[in-house]
């Protein structure tokens, strides 16, 4: 993988590079080790420097890094026995969602989640993660297929969101996302959802109505991308950054407001720099709430996610 | 039923000014007929059929039992959680379509009857900030869907909406959730809901309890979809074939039941409800 890098990371990048060319002309022995340290120490304050005062903005941009950890890089260090299933039985095979049966740690569950590609080449299969109507059709049936065989479900979130094409609004972009929460809202199975990027939308909602709502740190999830907003509301789409501040579209935002339950740290500077870490992270955090809904009747569960839904929203009596 | 007999009053008054007296010039057809011709039938071009939006009072009369429509949550109005302000701070803009409307929300919902049967309705108010979605609208719609539960009645939205409402963020997304699960909790009862697609019915409405209908009706000629058209055009920078959108083309893909012109509404939907709920 490429290694890329953000405006406000290159200071950052910079002083690492260096560090790694000190380290190469030193050697294995004990060259530069002063000045080496030294800037260790300068990097790791740094990092600390630009990672503690992010604004939306910058975590808009951290949620979308190309480099940024996606959903089969969590299967693969979350999951054992992973054996996709493909299609919607309807129309056709959407690689915008990847979904399949696994093991995570000794449970059985269904794991359905968007994926982006690296690149070009995988961008033309994967749509940059935004779904047709079958990728959200194909979700709707392992949902079913999910719940009839008494699988927990994970979903994890992560699209621009659902794809603007004339394709997809004449085979019912509109009604396959509508299926979905439908759907989604009567599973008697346990549903975690783990927004681990971008939360775009509609298209990320398809995923989102779970018992257990979790977000990565530097994850987003909004009604609109802040450049359609910037767009709309400013008619310009240069104020994408203040949209983004307007629509409160952070992790730490929306977990005051209660309409997510839990923000999953992520590692020094951001997933993308440790995917290990991250992973674990998730981990623990999806184990620990699959533990805490599990002693849950299935009437409980649906119970539980209309009650948590049915609540949000917030207005006033007028006199 | 505070704001109704207002917003008609006003509604009237704005639209003689806005024709220069009496007359009005299809934009469809390029005909131009009296004023007072469109209104007599129902906001549909007495010449070539175009429907223009009818407002939601004028909804309540075409479609139920004279005096029967109570309304139901009248004074829900929008808070501002997220303390929004683009141009203009949120409280301004929705305190604005209050007074422009005469209605305290994007939707007019209540209990009434269609040929003495119980029907538990929602309208859009298109003219209120584009008939956006955001928590009202979500718990308003909701509503409708409990007490069509509790009542053991059918439910029926008529749709008219740009999708949701940006200014309340994601709790405007949640509201997508919200009412699809109040649509489970329905279909338990076996109480049917039908949905009316109105124009313009797109965004996050389309996207869930506007095709979640156990039958979705379309008025003709209405736009109906996800994306709006300038969105999909931008992103695939390619002309959007002629009727793209349209109800006809819905129906001819197979995401509508059947297209109902206005003056059959009444006794289409009163026919349905005989068939789906006995
Ligand atoms: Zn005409």
């Amino acid at each position: 993988m490429q290694t890329q890098y953000l405006d406000f990371e290159r200071p950052l990048v910079e002083l690492e590079q260096q560090i790694d060319e000190l380290k190469q002309v030193a050697g294995p022995g004990v060259l530069f080790a002063e000045e080496i340290g030294r800037l260790e120490e300068r990097a790791r304050k740094l990092q600390i420097e630009i990672f503690n005062d992010l604004d939306a903005w910058q975590k808009v941009q951290l949620s979308r890094h190309p480099n940024r950890p996606y959903m089969l890089d969590y299967v693969e260090r979350l999951m054992t026995d992973f054996i996709e299933l493909h299609g919607d039985r309807l129309h056709g095979e959407d690689r915008a969602i990847v979904a399949g049966l696994a093991k995570f740690g000794d449970r059985r569950v269904m794991v359905i989640g968007h994926q982006k590609g690296r690149n070009t080449k995988e961008n033309l299969v994967r749509n940059f993660g935004m779904a047709n109507p079958e990728g959200y059709r194909k979700a709707r049936r392992l949902f079913q297929l999910a719940d009839r065989f008494g699988l927990p479900i994970l979903t994890l979130i992560d699209t621009p969101g659902a794809y603007p094409g004339i394709g997809a609004e004449e085979r019912g972009q509109a009604e396959a996302i509508a299926q979905c929460l439908v759907t989604m809202a009567a599973l008697k199975v346990p549903v975690i959802a783990t927004v681990i990027g971008e939360g775009g939308s509609g298209g990320a909602l398809a995923l989102g109505v779970a018992n257990r709502v979790l977000m990565l740190e530097y994850a987003i999830y909004s009604v609109i991308s802040p450049e359609g907003c910037a767009s709309i509301l400013w008619k310009d789409q240069s104020k994408a950054a203040e949209a983004a501040r307007q629509l409160r579209i952070t992790a730490a935002d929306l977990h005051r407001f209660g309409l997510v339950d839990a923000v999953i740290e992520e590692p020094a500077g951001g997933a993308h720099r440790d995917y290990e870490a991250t992973a674990r992270k998730v981990g623990a955090a999806i184990g620990g709430y699959l533990d805490s809904l599990s002693g849950m009747t299935p009437d409980e569960l649906v119970g539980d996610r209309y009650d948590k839904f049915r609540a949000m929203g917030v207005f006033e009596t007028a006199k | 039923m505070g704001w109704f007999g207002k917003i008609r009053a006003d509604a009237d008054a704005e639209k003689r000014s806005v024709d220069e007296g009496l007359w009005r010039k299809c934009d469809e057809c390029g005909e131009a007929r009296l004023a007072e011709e469109f209104a007599k039938n129902l906001q549909v071009c007495p010449a070539c059929g175009y429907h223009y939006q009818l407002d939601a009072p004028g909804w309540v009369n075409l479609i139920l039992d004279p005096s029967s429509f109570v309304e139901r949550d009248p004074d829900l109005v929008a808070a501002d959680p997220l303390a929004f302000k683009d141009q203009k701070g949120y409280r301004d803009r929705s305190r604005a379509s209050r007074k422009k409307t005469g209605f305290g929300e994007a939707m007019l919902s209540g209990d009434g009857k269609i040929r003495d049967r119980d029907v538990s309705v929602g309208f859009f108010v298109f003219q209120f900030m584009g008939g956006s979605m955001g928590s009202v609208v979500g718990e308003k719609v909701a509503r409708v869907f409990e007490r069509a539960a509790e009542r053991r009645c059918p439910a029926i939205i008529f749709n008219a909406s740009g999708g949701a409402r940006m200014q309340e963020g994601v709790y405007s997304l949640m509201q997508m959730a919200k009412t699809s699960a109040a649509i489970a909790r329905l279909r338990a009862t076996g109480q049917p809901y039908i949905s009316v697609l109105l124009n313009p019915t797109t965004g996050g409405v389309a996207a869930s309890f506007a095709f979640l209908g156990d039958v979705i009706v379309a008025e003709p000629k209405a736009l109906i979809g996800f994306a709006g058209p300038r969105v999909i055009e931008q992103t695939i920078r390619q002309k959007l074939p002629e009727g793209f959108q349209r109800s006809e083309f819905l129906v001819d893909h197979g995401m509508v039941d059947f297209i109902a012109p206005r003056h059959e509404m009444r006794s289409r939907l009163a026919l349905l409800l005989d068939h789906l709920a006995g």
